[in-house]
């Protein structure tokens, strides 16, 4: 996707570009390095000892049946997580938008959650969907759903992808909302004098003139998916039962951060990463040039 | 064009008036369904900053205020949750108020110059570029945090807040959001300016920043959020108590394995924590909303 | 106005985090790293603070890092960087690692022989010793917060089911014929566990004198191997099965999570680390009592093993040692931080075990255990059976934690019925012993 009218030089640019790039390369290429490098060893954790391996951490890690597992795992938690969150956060977005009374308390009401600290948020989570003395969990299993997140590994791939979209919601919602402000108001008008039902006045007009909003939000989604979850699972399910809620990224932080296997854990999010960039160079090149600037 | 016909007849106004209302009906309760869901965590937490540590400890989450509040947040503001905290909440409070604040603003001045070069140039190595930075997406600092660390000590930037901002700065959200929308700039505005004679970075101020003002504001709450929210990276890059953050403070108060935790003095801290935010995003809502207001332009 | 106010608070902040000039008569800096959160870790720093009261020459500066895993990380990046703490404290499933580390660490008995600080190892209770020693007997960390893993139950159901309120049953065989009757009463929940590996596998081998891994659990050697199929082990995990198809036995989750299943009245029987106690004391609206965990019969009851941390002493970096002086003030906190006096108010406070004899003694003759009846089970069952045998002196394991990890995942499946015990406790076997050969791969050059 390029702009037609440009304006020239090169000192200027790259001028403007120079605080991002140095940031860029000092703060990541850089340490990024070091991990490509660390792939390639088998180290123990003060870095005391450590054996130049080659390619040996990523044969052993992709012959591993349990990273086959979690990219499984990875594919239907992603899949459901940016689902969920950007088809909710689209429709709430929308009715917010409407000119409706109290719209400003609502949308605070649905931005703020976003603002509670994921340590106490995870701990709610727990409190409510905990089988036993949890207010969710208990009442689940009053009305005859055998709740246990604990052992039903299905439950507890339910309640990460609540959890996770939960949070990228509000996220998404508000540029959802900001999206749908900048459409000027002669446009929606126009549309809504052509009496077209509003369903499809929605999809025919209002979509696509937000489809830069969406194309930004599907990539942060699915890479917040990927990538930042860790967190929210560590907190409520460990991965676990057996290895039902085990993604990549979280097994590249617990290799890395608890299991201390530095090698393996580099290896991994390399990887990971070369999987991400190629899915992401796919989302350019087949999901933009359907999108509507 | 022919101007649209005004009302046709009755039928229809009555169908429209009909549709309106029930949009109206759908959109409220959308609206309160989602905002019981959505909000039902910050209404757990204030209630429970009002009960004992016993109630909420034993999982009996209550769903109305109990009476403890006046104490539960005098322990939180005052002693901080603990028998011998020595950081204080304030202090607390102002160290994450300043990290978010230099952390979103860092962010969307990189991003916006970053973006507006990708965009309004072409230049060699312009799309090297683009996607050097926006692979730095793809590997959060938690996972690549040993490696990070060396380089900001190498840097001799530990325990220093350069050490702490500068490298939750370099991150790709911002420079994609802008260039998306930079791309839906009309190319006639930029014709315009440079009819005008209006070189690159005029055109920038007067033109481009103002009309990314919407998506400023909603960045900044985001950005805002996620550098209040900030963890991991803090608890490591820091050894001075007097930088400590909240959430790590908050973050002090929950244990794991055999810990006795104060759950109301946490969730009093978790409200205090929340405030600033809040009011950051209440601040902002008003330039967000204007696009609602100003949209004939 | 506010911008200058910024820049000033700023400038303020910036030069209270520049580097402590070296001045004449400015205390020796030590820098403590732990990894406890509110309200233990609030009495730790006071510990600290007062230590640093009551002297001049040194300055213990402690700092909250995390949970135990950030904190072992932060201590690690940070050792690698060359600024490493002088003291970490780390969990007991990280003592593996630490004992291995090698140059990294200056052990607790060298540090003591060359400071000359009198620091009375053998005062330490047996167990607590035993897991940071060398299988020659030195200590190479200090056990400060030390916890065991008892039984905790609910006189007011064991009353409902016609139970003795005031003996729990010692052997498994009695718990079960409890559970049973708890059942029949209507208890939905009549025991859990958590902790599962810990309390389940580890506690439970110590107790019966049978060894988790060869080289006496790892103490002789890294070229050790998992002993987690033993007949004991698949019958105790059979039982647990059959137990939970009975409805005698609830599945918490992993580590602490089955915790609140207890205190808030779910669960009649619960297995859990002595230091739930002071949440029991205060969430529970029942009348409970302690007692030490059970044990097959005919078997002849050893102690239980420890869990909790143990405060470390750290190189700077790789290639940087501790100077005598630096280490001189490690000692002296050590020294002080394990007084009797300083020691027993702290098992006081806390509910963790009390590390020495001497604390102990202080706090029986201060009429602790007598005001708080049952305070004491977990210190007499790490007493149990005399002097520790290799098998329950402790764990010494190479990435013990993801050991751990695993067996609680296999556990995990045969609660769930997708493997039977032997499968389960076989896969875990095999797969923890290649944690094993990976670990003394990664670290026999270290030594």
């Amino acid at each position: 996707m390029q702009k037609k009218v440009i304006f020239r030089g090169t000192l200027l640019p790259i001028a403007l570009l120079a605080p991002q790039l140095v940031v860029t390369v000092v703060f990541f290429f850089w340490p990024a390095g070091q991990a490509v490098y660390q792939s390639m060893l088998r180290e123990d954790a003060f870095g005391l000892s450590s054996e130049f391996v080659g390619l040996e951490n990523f044969r052993e890690v992709l012959a591993d049946p349990s990273w086959v597992h979690a990219a499984l795992n990875t594919l239907v938690f992603s899949g459901c997580v940016a689902g969920l969150a950007l088809g909710l956060a689209l429709f709430l977005a929308v009715q917010a938008d409407k000119s409706l009374r109290g719209a400003t308390v609502y949308r605070s009401l649905l931005i703020w959650p976003y603002a509670v600290a994921p340590a106490v948020a995870a701990v709610l989570w727990l409190f409510l969907f905990q089988p036993q003395i949890g207010l969710i969990g208990r009442g689940l299993n009053a009305i005859g759903i055998p709740w246990d997140y604990r052992l039903n590994g299905t439950h507890a791939m339910i309640l990460v992808i609540v959890a996770a979209a939960w949070k990228q919601l509000a996220y998404n919602f508000i540029f959802f909302l900001a999206g749908l402000q900048s459409i000027p108001a002669s446009v929606l008008e126009a549309a809504a004098i052509d009496g077209a039902r509003p369903a499809r006045r929605f999809w025919t007009i209002i979509f696509p003139l937000l489809s830069p909003t969406t194309f930004f939000l599907l990539v942060v989604n699915l890479t917040y998916a990927f990538f930042e979850t860790f967190g929210v699972i560590h907190a409520l399910t460990g991965g676990g039962p057996a290895k039902a809620t085990e993604t990549l990224i979280y097994k590249v932080y617990i290799d890395g951060v608890e299991n201390l296997n530095l090698g393996s854990s580099s290896a991994q999010s390399v990887i990971l990463m070369v999987l991400v960039v190629l899915l992401t160079a796919f989302q350019f090149r087949a999901v933009e040039k359907k999108v509507h600037y | 064009m022919e101007a649209p016909p005004l009302i046709r007849d009755d039928a229809l106004l009555r169908a429209t008036r009909r549709r309106r209302l029930v949009s109206r009906v759908v959109a409220h309760a959308a609206l309160i369904l989602g905002v019981l869901i959505v909000a039902f965590p910050i209404w757990m937490t204030l209630v429970g900053s009002t009960h004992d540590s016993g109630t909420i400890g034993r999982g009996e989450v209550p769903l109305l205020p109990g009476t403890h509040a006046v104490e539960n947040y005098a322990t939180a503001w005052g002693k901080g949750g603990g028998v011998m905290r020595t950081t204080p909440a304030s202090l607390m409070l102002w160290n994450s108020l300043l990290m978010a604040v230099l952390i979103a603003v860092g962010k969307i001045a990189i991003s916006i110059l970053s973006a507006y070069a990708v965009v309004f140039f072409r230049f060699p190595g312009r799309m090297a570029a683009f996607w050097a930075i926006f692979i730095t997406l793809m590997l959060p600092v938690e996972v690549r945090i040993i490696p990070t660390f060396q380089v900001i000590v190498d840097l001799n930037l530990g325990n220093t807040w350069a050490g702490l901002v500068i490298p939750l700065i370099a991150s790709a959200t911002a420079t994609l959001l802008f260039r998306q929308f930079f791309l839906t700039i009309p190319d006639e505005f930029v014709e315009a300016a440079k009819i005008d004679g209006a070189g690159p970075l005029r055109f920038l101020k007067d033109v481009v920043l103002p009309l990314s003002l919407t998506n400023i504001a909603a960045l900044f709450v985001i950005l805002f959020i996620y550098g209040w929210n900030q963890y991991l990276w803090p608890l490591l890059i820091i050894n001075d108590r007097s930088m400590e953050t909240i959430v790590v403070g908050l973050s002090k108060m929950i244990g794991r394995g055999d810990s006795q935790n104060d759950w109301n003095t946490i969730m009093a801290t978790a409200v205090l924590a929340l405030l600033p935010p809040v009011l950051v995003v209440a601040l902002m809502q008003r330039w967000f909303v204007r696009g609602l207001t100003e949209t004939e332009k | 106005m506010r911008r200058r106010s910024l820049a000033a608070g700023a400038l303020a902040l910036a030069s209270l985090s520049a580097p402590f000039s070296a001045r004449a008569q400015q205390p020796v800096e030590i820098q403590f790293w732990h990894g406890l959160s509110q309200p233990a870790g609030g009495l730790l720093e006071k510990i600290a603070t007062d230590f640093n009261a009551s002297q001049a020459q040194y300055r213990v500066v402690p700092t909250f890092r995390g949970s135990y895993p950030e904190t072992a990380v932060a201590a690690i990046a940070a050792f690698r960087a060359g600024t490493a703490p002088h003291i970490v404290q780390m969990f007991e499933v990280g003592t593996g690692t630490m004992m291995s580390a090698g140059r990294a660490i200056k052990p607790l008995h060298e540090i003591i022989a060359e400071t000359g600080v009198a620091i009375d190892t053998r005062d330490f209770i047996g167990p607590v010793a035993g897991y940071y020693s060398t299988a020659d007997g030195k200590m190479m960390a200090l056990p400060f917060n030390s916890s065991t893993a008892i039984t905790f139950y609910n006189k007011d159901m064991f009353q409902r089911a016609g139970l003795d309120v005031n003996s729990f049953p010692a052997t498994w065989e009695g718990v079960e014929q409890a559970a049973r009757k708890l059942k029949a009463a209507g208890i939905e929940c009549p025991m859990t566990t958590s902790w599962p590996s810990w309390l389940m596998v580890e506690e439970l081998l110590a107790i019966h004198d049978v060894p988790l891994a060869s080289k006496a659990n790892g103490f002789e050697g890294l070229d050790t191997q998992l002993n987690l199929t033993n007949p004991l082990l698949v019958r105790h995990l059979t039982n647990l099965v059959n137990w939970q198809k009975e409805g005698l036995f609830r599945y918490g989750g992993r580590d602490s999570t089955a915790d609140p299943m207890f205190p808030a009245g779910q669960c009649a029987i619960s297995f859990a680390s002595s230091g739930l106690r002071g949440r029991i004391e205060r969430e529970a609206q029942f009348k409970w009592g302690a007692a030490m965990l059970p044990f097959y019969e005919g078997t002849r009851p050893r102690n239980s093993i420890i869990g909790g941390a143990a405060f470390w002493v750290m190189q700077r970096g790789p290639n940087t040692q501790r100077s005598p002086q630096e280490l001189r003030g490690v000692a002296e906190f050590f020294r002080y931080a394990t007084s009797p006096a300083v020691m027993a108010q702290w098992h006081q406070d806390t509910g963790y075990v009390p590390v020495t004899r001497a604390a102990y003694e202080a706090s029986k003759a201060a009429g602790f255990y007598g005001r708080n009846p049952g305070a004491d089970v977990p210190i007499e069952q790490m007493l149990r059976g005399g002097d520790p045998t290799p098998n329950s002196r402790g764990i010494r394991l190479g990435g013990f934690i993801e050991i751990r990890n695993i067996v609680q995942e296999e556990m995990e499946r045969a609660f769930q019925g997708q493997a039977t015990p032997e499968q389960a406790l076989q896969s875990a076997n095999t797969r923890g012993n290649q944690v094993l050969g990976n670990f003394e791969r990664a670290n026999s050059r270290a030594n």
